[in-house]
Parts: C-alpha cells; sequence; structure tokens
C-alpha cells in the first residue's frame, strides 16, 4: 500500500512539474535571434576604447600624450607615438612598443600628472590598440585625465585575423569625422 | 637521474596513484572523467578506479586551466591586477573584485563612501544570485533534466542585462574599484532591479514546482553524499556546501565586511548535509540575496560613488593583510604582503571550490559513479577558481 502511495505521489510531481512546463509553452519568446534582430541596450556597453574628439576639431583627438592609459594597461595593448614641435626634447610616452610582460610600467612622474604645458607643441602620430590582448578592464577611460578615451560600442566585432583586431585609434577617429562631414555636406 | 628531476616520483598522475597502490585485485576498471566530462564544466579530470559501478577510488587531477593569477599579481601593479579578478571566478566576478579591492583598501586604508558600499552589497548578491542560477541550471542539466537551465537562463540574462547596464560587461565584471566602483547607479538600473526582483520572487515557488519536488531529483539527491561536519572542517569547506552540513557559517554574518550589519537576512543551513541540503541551502541563499537587494535599494545614500581623495598612485606601506568576502562558492580570501613597491610582493588566493573539491575523492568512495557525478555537481565547482 505504500508502494503505491509512493508511485502516485511520485507521478503526482511530474504532473505539477509539466503543468509548469505547459504554461509556459504558451508565453512568448524571450530570445532575440540575432542577426534577424538586434538587442537595444548596448548604452553603456564596453567595447574596445576608441579616441575622443575636441570639440573645436573633428579630426584632432582631446590626447595629450601623457602616457597614464599605456601605464595602467594591464596587458599593454596601447601604444602612441608623437613627435614635438617647437622648443624642447621628445620624450618617449609610456611603454611605446610590443607587448611585454616584464615591462617597467611606471615611468616616474607619468601618473595622474598632466604634462608641463611648455612652448612646445606635441603631435600624435599615432595611437595602436591592439585589441587581442585587451581584458575591458576600463582602467584606460577611467584613468584619462583630459577624457580623450570612451567605450565604443562595438558589439559584434569579428574578424578572421589576429591583424584585424589591431586598430589605429587615430585614423579611426579620422575615418569617422570624415565620414559624419562626408554626411553633412551631403 | 629521472628519479631526482622528478623530486623522487616517477611518471604521470595515473602511475604514481593507482598502478603503485593499486586498491583492487585487478578486476577493476579506471576510468578518466573530464577534462573534458560534460559534468565537470570545464577542464576538471578525476580518476576514478570502478568496481563494477561503484567507486573504489577517486583522485582529482588539477592544472588544465593553471593561469598563474597569484604571480601575476606580483608582475602587475595593484590597478593593473583588477582585470585578473573577473576572471578567476567567472560566475561570481564581483565577489573576487571585492576581496582584492577590499584587502588593497585595508592595505592602504583607503575609506569607501557608503553609497559605494551599498552599491557594492546590492550588486555583489545581484551577482550571487546569477551564479546560483547557473549552478542550479547545470546541476540539473548533470542529473538528467534539461528544462531547467532553460528558466534558470531566462532570469540570469535579465541579471547580466542590469549589471552589464553598471559595469558594461556581461560576464568577466572588473567593476570595484579601489575606493569605490567605477560607475553609479542610476534611476533606471533600480527601477529595472526593482521589476526584476518583484518577478523573480515569483519564480522562485515556480521552480521548487518544477523540480524540486520531483522524485527522480529526489532519488538523485536524498541520502547522496552526505557529509559530516568533520570532514567540512578537515578539507575547510566553506559556503553553501558546509551550510548545507548545518554549520550557520557565513562570512557576511560572522565577520561583517562593509554594510551587511546594517542589513537582515537569514542564514539558510541544512540538517542531515546531503546533496539535497546543499540544493535547498543555495535555493534559500536566492531568496536571501533579494532580500537584501531589496533592503539595500531601500537605505541606499546619496553621495559620491568613488572616494575623491584618492592617492595619485596606490603604493602601500610595507606590511601584510587578509580580506574575505561571501562568494557564492564560499570564503574567498585575498592575501597580500606589500614590500613598499608599486607592485605586491606576494598575493595569495584562497579560493573556496580548491577546499570543496578536495573533499569529492574521500566522500565520493563506495558511492555508485553516477551519485558521485551528482555529488560532485552539488559541490557547485568552478575550474578556473580551482586552478587559478
Amino acid at each position: 500500500m505504500a508502494t503505491l502511495g509512493q508511485t502516485i505521489k511520485s507521478l503526482w510531481s511530474m504532473v505539477v512539474g509539466m503543468k509548469v512546463t505547459g504554461i509556459e509553452f504558451f508565453k512568448p519568446k524571450l530570445t532575440v535571434h540575432y542577426p534577424r534582430k538586434e538587442v537595444d541596450n548596448l548604452g553603456t556597453y564596453r567595447g574596445h576604447c576608441d579616441l575622443v574628439a575636441r570639440e573645436d576639431d573633428p579630426l584632432t583627438p582631446k590626447c595629450i600624450m601623457c602616457g597614464i592609459c599605456v601605464d595602467n594597461c594591464p596587458s599593454g595593448c596601447l601604444s602612441l607615438t608623437m613627435h614635438v614641435v617647437g622648443e624642447g626634447k621628445p620624450r618617449p610616452a609610456g611603454g611605446a612598443g610590443e607587448l611585454m610582460l616584464a615591462q617597467e610600467v611606471i615611468l616616474p612622474g607619468s601618473i595622474k600628472k598632466a604634462p608641463p604645458t611648455g612652448k612646445a607643441e606635441r603631435v600624435l602620430d599615432s595611437f595602436r590598440l591592439n585589441y587581442n590582448y585587451c581584458s575591458l578592464c576600463g582602467l584606460c577611460v577611467q584613468n584619462c585625465p583630459v577624457s580623450s578615451l570612451a567605450w565604443s560600442r562595438e558589439a559584434y566585432l569579428v574578424g578572421r585575423s589576429r591583424q584585424e583586431f589591431e586598430f589605429d585609434l587615430l585614423a579611426r577617429l579620422r575615418a569617422k569625422a570624415a565620414s559624419s562631414q562626408g554626411v553633412k555636406a551631403a | 637521474m629521472a628519479l631526482e628531476a622528478n623530486y623522487g616520483m616517477v611518471g604521470d598522475f595515473y602511475t604514481q596513484n593507482f598502478t603503485t597502490t593499486h586498491t583492487g585485485d585487478g578486476d577493476t576498471l579506471i576510468l578518466n572523467l573530464g577534462p573534458q566530462h560534460p559534468s565537470t564544466h570545464g577542464v576538471l579530470r578525476v580518476v576514478v578506479e570502478l568496481d563494477g559501478e561503484y567507486v573504489k577510488k577517486a583522485e582529482p587531477v588539477l592544472g588544465y586551466i593553471h593561469r598563474m593569477h597569484e604571480k601575476m599579481g606580483e608582475v602587475k601593479t595593484y590597478l593593473q591586477y583588477l582585470p585578473n579578478m573577473g576572471r578567476v571566478d567567472y560566475l561570481h566576478a564581483l565577489g573576487w573584485n571585492w576581496a582584492y579591492v577590499g584587502a588593497v583598501e585595508k592595505l592602504m586604508g583607503i575609506e569607501v563612501p557608503e553609497r559605494a558600499e551599498f552599491i557594492r552589497v546590492i550588486t555583489c548578491e545581484l551577482n550571487r544570485i546569477s551564479s546560483h542560477l547557473l549552478w542550479w541550471g547545470a546541476y540539473l542539466l548533470d542529473l538528467g533534466a534539461f528544462t531547467p537551465i532553460l528558466y534558470a537562463f531566462a532570469d540570469r540574462e535579465r541579471i547580466m542585462d542590469i549589471l552589464q547596464m553598471v559595469t558594461g560587461s556581461r560576464l568577466t565584471y572588473c567593476y570595484y574599484r579601489f575606493g569605490g566602483v567605477s560607475a553609479d547607479i542610476g534611476e533606471k538600473f533600480i527601477s529595472d532591479l526593482r521589476a526584476f526582483l518583484a518577478q523573480f520572487k515569483a519564480r522562485i515557488p515556480m521552480f521548487h514546482e518544477l523540480v524540486t519536488g520531483n522524485m527522480i531529483l529526489r532519488g538523485r539527491c536524498v541520502d547522496i553524499g552526505v557529509l559530516p561536519v568533520e570532514m567540512c572542517r578537515r578539507y575547510g569547506a566553506t559556503g553553501p556546501v558546509l551550510r548545507g552540513s548545518g554549520v550557520a557559517y557565513d562570512v557576511r554574518r560572522f565577520e561583517p565586511y562593509s554594510v551587511y550589519d546594517q542589513l537582515d537576512f537569514d542564514v539558510p543551513v541544512g540538517k542531515a548535509g546531503d546533496a539535497m541540503d546543499r540544493y535547498d541551502v543555495r535555493v534559500a541563499e536566492m531568496v536571501q540575496s533579494v532580500r537584501i537587494i531589496e533592503q539595500a535599494l531601500d537605505k541606499l545614500p546619496e553621495g559620491p560613488f568613488l572616494n575623491p581623495d584618492l592617492p595619485d598612485r596606490f603604493i602601500p606601506e610595507p606590511g601584510e593583510v587578509y580580506y574575505s568576502v561571501e562568494g557564492a562558492r564560499g570564503k574567498i580570501g585575498v592575501y597580500i604582503v606589500s614590500d613598499g613597491s608599486p607592485k605586491p610582493y606576494r598575493l595569495k588566493l584562497r579560493s573556496p571550490s580548491f577546499s570543496n573539491l578536495s573533499l569529492f575523492a574521500e566522500l565520493s568512495q563506495g558511492t555508485l559513479l553516477g551519485d558521485a557525478i551528482s555529488i560532485m555537481g552539488s559541490l557547485d565547482l568552478v575550474i578556473p577558481e580551482i586552478d587559478r
């Protein structure tokens, strides 16, 4: 008798479970079928970092070439080169170069200090991001003293080779400015 | 020569542990569970010696996803080590975030604004729910029930959407900073979170209806893997594994960090210490996390989310510090030794899964192979956290 009761109880537990799935069967679909549909909550998504242009000149980034982002990057993704116009000696900015685990990341006096404003003017030649090694921590964006870096909202990046993820952010900025100007002109 | 090079050990793991100390009479079967076994959820390898369908001996083999997180701590600055913490345990990334930033804040005496503390509680508990939900779905998947993981993921996706709003990422969060968090929570975050909590509270009874009472599940869990408190103590088990055995130890309650002492919550415990108790404890913890989040939202003060008077560079004085928080799997501990340089001299991570896995060898002895899988699932192992 006890076995029969047990069996009925077991079967009933299945019926209760089936009831839940049965109700769910008639509810609307929750999944978003990419690429037919895309999600709309990427407003705060952290994509790779991107340069921000100056308000008065969409072709020039706000960057002052202090190298804090290069110093802070845990995986050495960022590198920038520049040259100096006018007086003063050129200074290597940050650990510009290839990824090196043992690189001395702290350059004396480069953290959280804006560079001295002198007569010499510095011109950014390139600003490279090796996105292959980026872990999207956001330390570069958050520590930029002049907010020259921002997250792109690129959630759907795909590529076939590593080289496709080595970005020249300065070229990206200029291409973006050129295309938006083209839109304005049209 | 080979002997010396291997410190007296010859051969691979199998030779060392199974040929020389063979327990059977030659009629046993050696079987590899993993490193690609579906129920180990990652690259955990367990070598088991079977007599028929009974486990005579089980030895976990680690190291398949070792990434030298502790060594990385020694070659990176304090700030640069932050993104590593989201990768130690990818399911409860914010717990590890917290343990590390908490340790550095304690070492350097950095104050955290009250709003940031509450934001940390809210996001960390939300992350705990998502971790338990994934465990719930995956454990039942191990036991042969496919449907529950779809229900679990429907809710987990909503949590990830909410957390993405502030952290910017969906899994390996790097959100906490020394002296606060990296972004403030907004009106939309709070309203979405409240809507989710209201809906989630109604989902938990549905989960119970769907599967908790199911006789097949009970057959796989009740009286399986009974874990005595004494064994937990011997192996240093913490978290739901320890609480399932009836010890109400929770770091949030017994060493209250942050603002947990201002919040009212229960520490659910089990009675028998079997797999079903560990199941019940985790489901009950989700309910408690909802309670904690609701209180934290009500008490959320205004103010800065990041300490405005942070030092320019994070270079602590020489010294050592240990800081522990309650993660989804147990007590997460970070121990840092500083020699006054910009990088830690030594960084030790105490991961709860490592201790929880250690007792598996003893606990699974003499059980059926299918029960050993149930036991392994009930321990809620995250393999990257075991290897670190």
